[in-house]
C-alpha cells in the first residue's frame, strides 16, 4: 500500500524505507516513524477495539497517554501485548497485530456488547448474576473471564535479558522539552552532573511537534542544537527512550531505559531494557502537559484525535490524519492545529470553537459559540454534526476531527508521594500542589507554564535555583525569543443535550452516562467514581480522561472541581515490563548459589544435591547399582554407624566471640550457662528469643579464656549473628566482647563413627586419644603437618564423632585426604538425608522442630533454661500458656506394624477418635526410615507427650488418607545412654 | 455452625420491639431489574446509601467505615437485631484496606486460634451475595501454596491436616498435578524446583470494593447511619466508661464504641490512652495491564515473596512482602517492588513482557504474633478490632460478625475466643509463622 | 531510602535490616522485673505517625546497629546515631 497520507516535512528519514506489517498486511515507513504515524501515513485509522464495548478505535494521542491504539507487538515468545502504537518506533520487519477482537479488527463479534450497551452500565455486574447462587462461578463468571483482558501473553519464557543499573547525579531532569533542555543547558554548562531523561526516542518534546520559532531557528532545530551541545558536555548524560517511573524516598528515582525495543531484537550481549535506580541530589520535573478531549456523542471514532496529536503527526511525522478535517476546541491552542493543517494543504472544513465572541481565524471557517454534537462513521469518521451559536444544526463531511479540551500539566510524579494537585482556575487544570517529593521542583508546562518562552524561562530559573542550592550559582544565559501566547480557555467538559454516549475514559468505555449513574447512586466521591465506573483504571491510568470525569461529576453535584477533588496518581508513570523490574534474578539466577567446600569433589562423585536456603548440599551420594534414594541413604547410615562417615557441615553458622566478657555475654544469649565452661571444652547451647521461644541451638566451644566459637543452625546463621550484634551493641554495650562471623572462613566436616578417631589420627598432628581429647573437647590443632585447624569432639549422629575445621581454601583438599585415608575404613560421605536419619534416631531437634513456635519445655529441654542468671527469653518463657503440664512435648514415634507408613505432618489421634480438631493431639514433625530399626521412626510434638510414652495412638494423614497405629516412645531411639559417643 | 448462629440471632431479633427497627426501603437488585432499568434509561436506580446527618447519640458507634466496620454494622443490625447504630468514616466508605488489597479469600490456617475463625469467614463469603443482595463476585477458583522443599511439604501436610480437622478443605498436590494445572510455571529451569502444593479449592478472590459497598448498602438499608467525612478526634471517657466520641462533626454520644480502623489503630486508640501490641507497616500491591486469562486461581510462591491471581478484568493482581519498616506514608520503595518482580519472574518466566500498571501502598497494622485482636478494652463500652496484619480482607465477614457478637453480647464469638489483648501477657500467642514479637516478620 | 551512616556516610537502606522501635533498647532487668514489665516492653508500641526512633542494622556493611530518627508519615530521616553510643548513654543515665 502506498503512503497515501504522507505529506511533506517532518523529522523522518525519507531516504530509507522500512517495511512493517499490521494484521498481516505490509506497509512502508521511514526511520523516525512510530507505528501509529506510519499507519496514519498509510491511511489506516482503525487500530484497536475498546475494552468493554469493542468499539472501533484509532489513535487519540501521539504519545504515552494513548488509550486506544494498543497492539500486540512482535510474535512468538517476544509477543508484547497492550503496546501503544503511538510510542513504538518502526523498524524493518516489525510485526504488529490488533487485539481484543474476534475474528478480525474490522469485524469483531464482541461488538455486540456495543449494541447491548444500555445493559452494561457502570456497576451493572454488582446488581445481577446472583441467581441462582451457583451460577456465578459456573456460568456467568467464566463468560466474563473469557471476555476479559486486552492483549495476550505468549505463555512462553521471555527470551530477552534485562539489566539493572545505578546512577548518581547532582540534578536529574525529567523530560527534554523546552523546559528540560533549558534546565539541562543551564546546569550542564555550570559543570554539575546532570542526567536528562525523556521517554521519547527524539528529545525536544513539543518543540518537535510545533511550527514556532525559537530564536532564529525552528523549534525542532533549536532542540536538536541544544541536544548536540548537551551531548558534547562530559558531565551530562542524555537518556532518551528512558521513562522515569517515579520518585522513591530521598531523591532516588526509578527509570526504565528501552535499550533495544527499537530493534528487531537486542544486539548480542545487550539487554532489552535496563532498570535504573538514579540517586539525585535534586530533580526537576519538566514533563510537559497532556491534552484532554471534550465529551460529546460518539467522540471515540477512528479519525477523532486530540488537536495537539493531529498537528504532531503532521509536523513531526509528515502524516495527515485526514483529507478533510474539522477542529473542535475550547481554547486557543486548538486553533494552532487548524492553522498548521491548513498550511500543510489539508482541507480544514471548519473550526468549531465553543467560546463565544473573539477574533476569527483568517481564511478558515471559524465558528464561535459552536459545539460538535455527534459524529458518524462505523469504522472511521465520515462526518460530524455541530450546533452553531444560533442553535442551528449542521452536518459536515470530514474524515478527521481534532479535539482540544485544554491541557493538563503532567503533575503525576509530583503526586506520587501523595501530595494533592492544586486546581488553577485560569488554566482549568490541576497544577502541582504543595508537599511534593522533597528535592523536586517543576518547570514548564508541568508547572502550568504553558508557553514555550515560559518553559525556557522556568527551566532556566529552576536550574539556577538548583545550582544555588548546590553552591554553584552561575549567571543566567540570555534566553532565545520564543512563542509566549497566554492560555485562553473557557470551560467546556461535556456537550450536553444528546441521548447517546459521550466517552470520558475511552479504553474502559466510561461515558458521561456512567458518571451520571454513579452520581444518582451516591458514588460521588472521586474514589467512588473511579472504583464504581472504572474511570482512570485502564492502561493509560486516566491521563486523558480523569479530569474530564471529575469535571462532569462536579457539574452534577454542584461542587467545584477542587471540592470534588482528584485521585492520587500512582507510580509507575507508564506501565513497565515485569522483566525489567526483575532484571537478572530469574531462572537459575533467581538467588545466588552457595557451594560447600566439598561441592566439587561431591559433584565428581555424582552426588545428588539439595537446596538448603541458598546453599546446595549433598543430599546423598549414590553408588553404582543403587537405584533408589533409600538404598543410598540406608547404606550411608549403616556405614557410618559401622565404621566412619563424613559429612560437610560447613553450612552451619560459625561465630567467633572474643573479649574479657565473652563468657558473660554467652550467659546472656544462651538459656544455659557458658561462663563456667572450661577452656578446651564444648557445650550444647539453647538460645531463646526474648518471647521465650527457642530461637536456635548449637554447640559452642571455649578455645581460650576469652575466646569462644559458637555454631548455629544453617538456617539461622545470619539471624543469630544479627541478634548477637543487637544484644552486644544495644542491650549490653558495656561488655568487652567482639564478634565475627566465620561461616565462610572455615570448611568444616563431621567425621562420625566408631573409626572416626582412627581416621582423624592419620591427619591430625596432635594426640587425640580419648584421654587427651575426651568427649566434648575442643581446641586448636594442626593437620597434615602444620595446617592450622580446629577440632571439636561433638556428635549429632550419636556416634564417636568430631567436627574438624580447616581454612576454607583447604576444604577441597581435606575431603579428598579424608576419603583417601578413609579408604582403609570403608569411609563414606553421607548427605543431609542420612544426617537426618541419624539425628532422629538420636532424638535431636532440627529445623522441623525448631519452628519458632516451640519452647525448651516442648522440646524436652526445659531444665536447660537457667533461672539463676539474666538471659534473653528467660522471664517470658515462664508465662502460663507456655508452661502448661499438658502442653506439647517432644516424643518418639514408631508404627506398631513396621510395614505401615507414616509421614511428617500427620496428626496424633487416640485410637477410635474422630479426626476433628477437638481430638487433635499434635503432629509428627520429622519422619525417617531407620535401617537399624528396620522401621520408619519419627519425632513429634504430642500434647502431654511425656506422660504418654508407651501408649498406642494413631498417626493420621487426612490428605493422603493414611491412618497408622503408632507407639509413643522416647525420642532416643538408639543408644539412649550415649555410650557410642563416648567411645 | 453458621446455621445455628443464624437461628440464635433470628430468635433474638424476634424479641425486639418493632419500633426499634427503622428500615430503609432499598430496591432489590436482580438481573430483571438491570434489564428493566436499561429499558427505561436507568432512571429508577436509587442511591446505594443515604448521607445522613449524625444524630446526637447512638447505642453503637462503629469507628471506621472500611470493610470490617461496615460488616460489623451490617451484622449488628441484621443478625443481632440491634438498632441506633452509626458508622463514622473519616474519608469515604470502603476507603481503607478493603479498597486496596489483593482480594484473596482462603481459610488455610494452621493454628487452633485462627482456623475456625477463618473457616467461619469463608463460609460467610460463600453465602454473602445472597445475604446482602450485591454481587461481590465471590469466586472460589482455588488457592495453591507451592512447595519447594521437603520441610515445606512437612509443614503444609501438618497445616492441611489441621484445616481438615477443623472442617475446611485441603489437598496436597504433587508436582505433576501442579504442572497439569499451571503448565507455564518454571518447572524445568528453576533455582528452587516446584515439588508440589497445598491446595484449598474453596479459596479464591472477591471483588474488594463490592464487599464494602454491599455491606454499606446492607447496613444502610437496616437504618444504620453511615457518616462519611467524619473523623474521630477524641474519646470522652469518664470513670472508666466511654460516653462517646469527639469528631470533626461534633460530639457523638454512644453507649458502646467499636473501633475497627486498620491502619489507624494506634492513633485512634491513643485517644483512650492505650498503647497497642501493633506496629503499622506499608505493604505494596500491584496490578498489571489487562491480559487475556492465563491464571485461573490464586497461587503463592514458596521460595520467594510473590503471590498472584488474575482479576475478572484481566489484570494480574500480585504482591509480596511488606517493606519492613514502620510507615504511615501509604507508599513503598523500589527494593520491594524489584523483589516481588523477581519472585514473579522466577515462578512465571512468561510474564517478562507483561507490564506492571500500578503500584500502591496500604498501611498494615502488624500485630506481635501476626494474628488479630477482637476484644473489649479495660474501658467500659470501648471495644477494639484490629491487628489484621495483611490478612484482613479475607476476614471481613467473620470479623464483622464476631465483633458484632462481642458488641451485642459482651462475650466473644466461639470462633474468636483467642483474639484477646491479654494473650501476650499469658503466653498464648497465635504465631502462624513462628517469628515471635517482631511484627515485620509476620 | 538513604541512611546517612555516622561512620560510613550515605548508604542505601537496602543494605540494612530493620528491627523496630528503639525503645527495645530499654530492656528491663531480668533479676528485678517480672513478666508484666517484660510484656509491656516487648509487646507494646507507641507506633507514632510522625517522628520514630528505630533500630536498623547494617547487615551488608559494617554490622553497626543504628538508631535512626525517621518520620513515618514522610520517611524523612533527621538523625542517625550509633546504637551503641545511645545504649551507653542510656546506661549512664540509669
Amino acid at each position: 500500500m502506498t503512503q497515501s497520507h504522507r505529506i511533506a516535512g517532518g523529522q523522518i528519514d525519507r531516504s530509507t524505507t522500512l517495511r512493517f506489517s499490521f494484521d498481516g498486511q505490509s506497509f512502508a515507513a521511514h526511520p523516525g516513524d512510530t507505528l501509529a504515524s506510519a499507519l496514519l501515513a498509510n491511511g489506516v485509522r482503525l487500530m484497536g477495539r475498546s475494552f468493554k464495548y469493542h468499539r472501533p478505535r484509532g489513535p487519540l494521542s501521539a504519545g504515552s497517554e494513548e488509550p486506544n491504539a494498543l497492539v500486540e507487538l512482535r510474535t512468538g515468545a517476544r509477543r508484547e501485548p497492550n503496546t501503544r502504537a503511538t510510542v513504538v518506533e518502526v523498524f524493518d520487519g516489525l510485526q504488529a497485530s490488533s487485539q481484543n477482537r474476534w475474528p478480525s479488527l474490522r469485524f469483531d463479534a464482541m461488538a455486540i456488547n456495543d449494541r447491548l450497551n444500555s445493559f452494561f452500565t457502570a456497576g451493572f455486574y454488582y446488581k445481577t448474576f446472583m441467581w441462582p447462587a451457583s451460577f456465578w462461578e459456573k456460568v456467568y463468571e467464566p463468560i466474563i473471564r473469557r471476555a476479559a483482558g486486552l492483549g495476550s501473553l505468549s505463555r512462553e519464557e521471555d527470551p530477552d535479558e534485562y539489566d539493572k543499573g545505578f546512577l548518581h547525579c547532582d540534578l536529574l531532569i525529567i523530560g527534554a522539552g523546552p523546559a528540560g533542555l533549558m534546565a539541562a543547558l543551564t546546569a550542564g554548562r555550570a559543570g554539575v552532573r546532570v542526567i536528562l531523561a525523556d521517554e521519547d526516542f527524539r528529545m525536544g518534546g513539543r518543540l518537535n511537534a510545533e511550527t514556532h520559532a525559537v530564536g532564529d531557528q525552528t523549534a525542532a532545530s533549536w532542540a536538536a542544537a541544544a541536544v548536540a551541545e548537551l551531548a558534547s558536555l562530559p558531565n551530562v548524560r542524555l537518556m532518551p527512550r528512558t521513562t522515569v517511573l517515579g520518585p522513591m524516598d530521598h531523591g532516588i528515582y526509578s527509570a526504565v531505559e528501552r535499550v533495544s525495543d527499537h530493534l528487531p531484537e537486542p544486539l548480542p550481549g545487550k539487554p532489552r531494557q535496563t532498570l535504573w535506580r538514579i540517586y539525585s541530589a535534586r530533580a526537576i520535573l519538566a514533563g510537559g502537559a497532556t491534552e484532554r478531549p471534550i465529551a460529546f456523542e460518539n467522540n471515540d471514532r477512528p479519525g477523532i484525535m486530540l488537536a495537539g496529536a493531529m498537528r504532531a503527526y503532521a509536523n513531526r511525522w509528515g502524516a495527515k490524519a485526514g483529507d478533510r478535517i474539522a477542529v473542535f476546541t475550547n481554547n486557543d491552542d486548538g486553533l494552532r492545529t487548524a492553522v498548521d493543517m491548513a498550511s500543510k494543504g489539508v482541507d480544514v472544513v471548519a473550526v468549531i470553537d465553543s467560546r463565544e465572541g473573539g477574533d476569527l481565524l483568517p481564511g478558515i471557517r471559524h465558528l464561535r459559540g459552536a459545539v460538535v454534537t455527534d459524529t458518524a462513521g462505523r469504522l472511521g469518521l465520515t462526518g460530524i454534526t455541530l450546533r452553531q451559536a444560533n442553535g442551528r444544526a449542521e452536518t459536515l463531511q470530514v474524515d478527521a476531527l481534532a479535539v482540544s479540551g485544554g491541557w493538563n500539566p503532567n503533575v503525576n510524579i509530583t503526586s506520587h508521594h501523595r501530595s494533592k494537585p492544586r486546581w488553577d482556575e485560569g488554566l482549568l487544570a490541576f497544577v502541582p500542589g504543595e508537599g511534593g517529593p522533597s528535592g523536586l521542583s517543576v518547570a514548564g508546562a508541568a508547572a502550568g507554564v504553558m508557553s514555550t518562552q515560559g518553559a525556557l524561562h522556568t527551566g532556566q530559573a529552576q536550574a539556577l535555583a538548583v545550582l544555588e542550592s548546590l553552591g554553584r550559582l552561575t549567571k543566567p544565559a540570555d534566553l532565545p525569543q520564543a512563542e509566549d501566547a497566554p492560555v485562553r480557555i473557557s470551560p467546556l467538559w461535556h456537550v450536553a443535550g444528546g441521548k447517546g454516549r459521550a466517552w470520558i475514559d475511552q479504553q474502559n468505555d466510561v461515558t458521561v452516562k456512567d458518571v451520571v449513574l454513579a452520581h444518582q447512586e451516591n458514588f460521588t466521591s472521586v474514589e467512588h467514581l473511579k472504583r464504581y465506573t472504572t474511570l482512570g483504571m485502564a492502561t493509560d491510568q486516566g491521563k486523558t480522561g480523569n479530569v474530564l470525569g471529575i469535571a462532569v461529576m462536579a457539574g452534577l453535584t454542584g461542587q467545584t472541581i477542587p471540592e470534588t477533588g482528584t485521585t492520587i496518581y500512582r507510580p509507575p508513570y507508564t506501565p513497565v515490563a515485569m522483566g525489567a523490574l526483575a532484571g537478572r534474578s530469574r531462572g537459575p539466577e533467581f538467588k545466588p548459589v552457595r557451594l560447600t567446600p566439598s561441592h566439587l569433589w561431591a559433584k565428581e562423585q555424582g552426588a545428588v544435591f539439595v537446596e538448603v536456603g541458598n546453599w546446595l548440599r549433598t543430599q546423598w551420594l549414590p553408588k553404582p547399582g543403587e537405584t533408589t534414594w533409600r538404598q543410598s541413604v540406608d547404606r550411608e547410615v549403616l556405614a557410618t554407624r559401622r565404621s566412619v562417615g563424613i559429612c560437610d557441615v560447613t553450612t552451619l553458622g560459625k561465630i567467633d566471640i572474643q573479649g574479657t566478657d565473652a563468657g558473660a555475654f554467652l550467659d546472656r544469649v544462651y538459656a544455659n550457662t557458658f561462663s563456667t565452661l572450661p577452656v578446651g571444652k564444648c557445650r550444647y547451647g539453647l538460645m531463646l528469643r526474648e518471647d521465650g521461644m527457642v530461637m536456635d541451638d548449637g554447640t559452642t566451644a571455649r578455645l581460650g579464656p576469652h575466646e569462644y566459637v559458637m555454631t548455629t543452625t544453617t538456617a539461622n546463621a545470619v539471624p543469630v549473628f544479627r541478634h548477637l550484634e543487637y544484644v552486644r551493641q544495644c542491650l549490653f554495650p558495656d561488655m568487652d566482647v567482639q564478634l565475627i562471623s566465620t561461616t565462610e572462613a572455615w570448611a568444616q566436616y563431621s567425621v562420625a563413627g566408631p573409626n572416626a578417631r582412627k581416621l582423624l589420627e592419620k591427619l591430625v598432628d596432635q594426640d587425640i586419644s580419648d584421654a587427651a581429647f575426651p568427649y566434648m573437647a575442643a581446641g586448636h590443632i594442626t593437620v597434615c603437618g602444620g595446617l592450622r585447624a580446629r577440632l571439636f569432639r561433638i556428635s549429632f549422629s550419636g556416634e564417636l564423632a568430631y567436627e574438624i575445621a580447616v581454612p576454607t581454601r583447604y576444604g577441597d583438599a581435606l575431603i579428598r585426604r579424608l576419603m583417601q585415608e578413609g579408604a582403609a575404613f570403608d569411609a563414606v560421605v553421607y548427605g543431609t538425608e542420612a544426617l537426618g536419619v541419624m539425628r532422629v534416631e538420636k532424638g535431636h531437634v532440627a529445623g522441623n522442630e525448631l519452628n519458632g513456635q516451640s519452647t525448651a519445655l516442648n522440646m524436652g529441654l526445659g531444665k536447660m533454661v537457667s533461672r539463676k542468671k539474666d538471659s534473653i527469653g528467660m522471664v517470658l518463657s515462664q508465662r502460663d500458656g507456655m508452661t502448661e503440664p499438658d502442653g506439647y512435648r517432644l516424643v518418639g514415634v514408631k508404627p506398631v506394624d513396621p510395614a505401615r507408613a507414616i509421614s511428617a505432618g500427620s496428626h496424633f489421634l487416640e485410637i477410635g477418635a474422630a479426626p476433628v480438631a477437638a481430638n487433635d493431639g499434635g503432629w509428627l514433625t520429622s519422619v525417617v526410615y531407620s535401617p537399624h530399626l528396620n522401621s520408619q521412626i519419627a519425632l513429634g510434638y504430642l500434647k502431654a507427650g511425656d506422660q504418654k510414652i508407651g501408649r498406642r495412638m494413631r498417626a493420621v494423614n487426612l490428605l493422603t488418607k493414611v491412618d497408622t497405629e503408632v507407639e509413643i516412645v522416647s525420642p532416643h531411639f538408639l543408644d539412649p545412654m550415649g555410650e557410642r559417643l563416648r567411645g | 455452625m453458621m446455621a445455628e448462629m443464624g437461628l440464635v440471632a433470628a430468635r433474638e431479633r424476634a424479641t425486639l420491639p418493632g419500633t426499634m427497627r427503622q428500615r430503609m426501603h432499598h430496591m432489590r437488585y436482580s438481573g430483571f431489574r438491570v434489564i428493566a432499568e436499561a429499558l427505561r434509561g436507568h432512571k429508577g436506580w436509587t442511591p446505594a446509601w443515604r448521607d445522613p446527618v449524625p444524630q446526637a447519640a447512638y447505642d453503637y458507634v462503629i469507628v471506621g467505615g472500611g470493610g470490617h466496620g461496615l460488616a460489623t454494622a451490617h451484622y449488628l443490625a441484621k443478625e443481632f437485631g440491634q438498632a441506633r447504630i452509626a458508622v463514622l468514616e473519616k474519608g469515604y466508605l470502603g476507603g481503607g484496606n478493603v479498597g486496596r488489597n489483593t482480594t484473596i479469600i482462603r481459610s488455610n490456617y494452621l493454628l487452633d486460634g485462627n482456623q475456625p475463625f477463618y473457616e467461619f469467614s469463608l463460609k460467610l463469603w460463600e453465602g454473602l451475595e445472597q445475604d446482602f443482595n450485591y454481587n461481590a463476585m465471590v469466586s472460589q477458583r482455588g488457592i495453591i501454596n507451592l512447595i519447594h522443599t521437603d520441610g515445606q511439604r512437612d509443614a503444609y501436610t501438618r497445616r492441611g491436616n489441621a484445616m481438615m480437622m477443623h472442617g475446611a478443605d485441603a489437598e496436597l498436590l504433587n508436582r505433576d498435578q501442579v504442572r497439569a494445572m499451571y503448565p507455564f510455571l518454571n518447572f524445568d529451569n528453576a533455582r528452587f524446583p516446584i515439588k508440589g502444593a497445598l491446595m484449598q479449592r474453596r479459596g479464591g478472590t472477591v471483588r474488594h470494593d463490592a464487599v464494602a459497598w454491599g455491606y454499606a448498602r446492607g447496613a444502610d438499608s437496616r437504618g444504620v447511619d453511615l457518616i462519611q467525612n467524619c473523623e474521630v478526634t477524641g474519646m470522652r471517657i469518664e470513670n472508666g466508661r466511654i460516653l462517646g466520641v469527639e469528631t470533626s462533626r461534633g460530639f457523638i454520644g454512644a453507649k458502646k464504641v467499636g473501633v475497627a480502623v486498620a491502619g489507624s489503630s494506634s492513633r485512634v486508640m491513643a485517644h483512650a490512652g492505650m498503647r497497642l501490641p501493633i506496629e503499622s507497616h506499608v505493604l505494596q500491591a500491584f496490578v498489571s495491564e489487562g491480559l487475556k486469562p492465563v491464571i485461573d486461581g490464586v497461587m503463592t510462591f514458596g521460595a520467594g515473596h510473590f503471590y498472584v491471581s488474575q482479576s475478572d478484568k484481566g489484570g494480574l493482581v500480585f504482591g509480596g512482602d511488606i517493606d519492613g519498616y514502620n510507615s504511615y506514608a501509604q507508599r513503598g520503595n523500589l527494593p520491594v517492588i524489584e523483589d516481588v518482580a523477581e519472585g514473579g519472574m522466577a515462578l512465571m518466566p512468561m510474564i517478562g513482557r507483561a507490564r506492571l500498571l500500578r503500584a500502591w501502598g496500604g498501611i498494615m497494622d502488624m500485630s506481635m504474633d501476626g494474628s488479630p485482636i477482637i476484644d473489649k478494652t479495660h474501658i467500659d463500652g470501648l471495644y477494639f478490632n484490629g491487628g489484621w496484619c495483611y490478612g484482613g480482607f479475607k476476614a471481613t465477614p467473620a470479623s464483622g460478625w464476631c465483633f458484632a457478637h462481642l458488641l451485642a453480647r459482651d462475650v466473644p464469638h466461639p470462633t474468636a475466643t483467642a483474639y484477646r489483648f491479654d494473650r501476650f501477657l499469658k503466653g498464648r500467642m497465635i504465631d502462624e509463622k513462628g517469628q515471635g514479637a517482631q511484627p515485620n516478620l509476620h | 531510602m538513604i541512611i546517612n551512616h555516622p561512620i560510613l556516610g550515605p548508604r542505601d537502606a537496602q543494605e540494612f535490616v530493620y528491627l523496630g522501635d528503639a525503645s527495645l533498647m530499654n530492656r528491663p532487668d531480668t533479676m528485678t522485673a517480672g513478666i508484666e514489665a517484660f510484656h509491656d516492653w516487648l509487646y507494646t508500641r507507641d507506633n507514632p505517625a510522625g517522628l520514630h526512633r528505630e533500630l536498623w542494622y547494617h547487615e551488608q556493611g559494617d554490622r553497626s546497629w543504628l538508631v535512626v530518627t525517621r518520620n513515618t508519615l514522610t520517611h524523612e530521616i533527621t538523625q542517625v546515631e550509633l546504637a551503641r553510643d545511645v545504649a551507653l548513654a542510656l546506661r549512664r543515665s540509669k
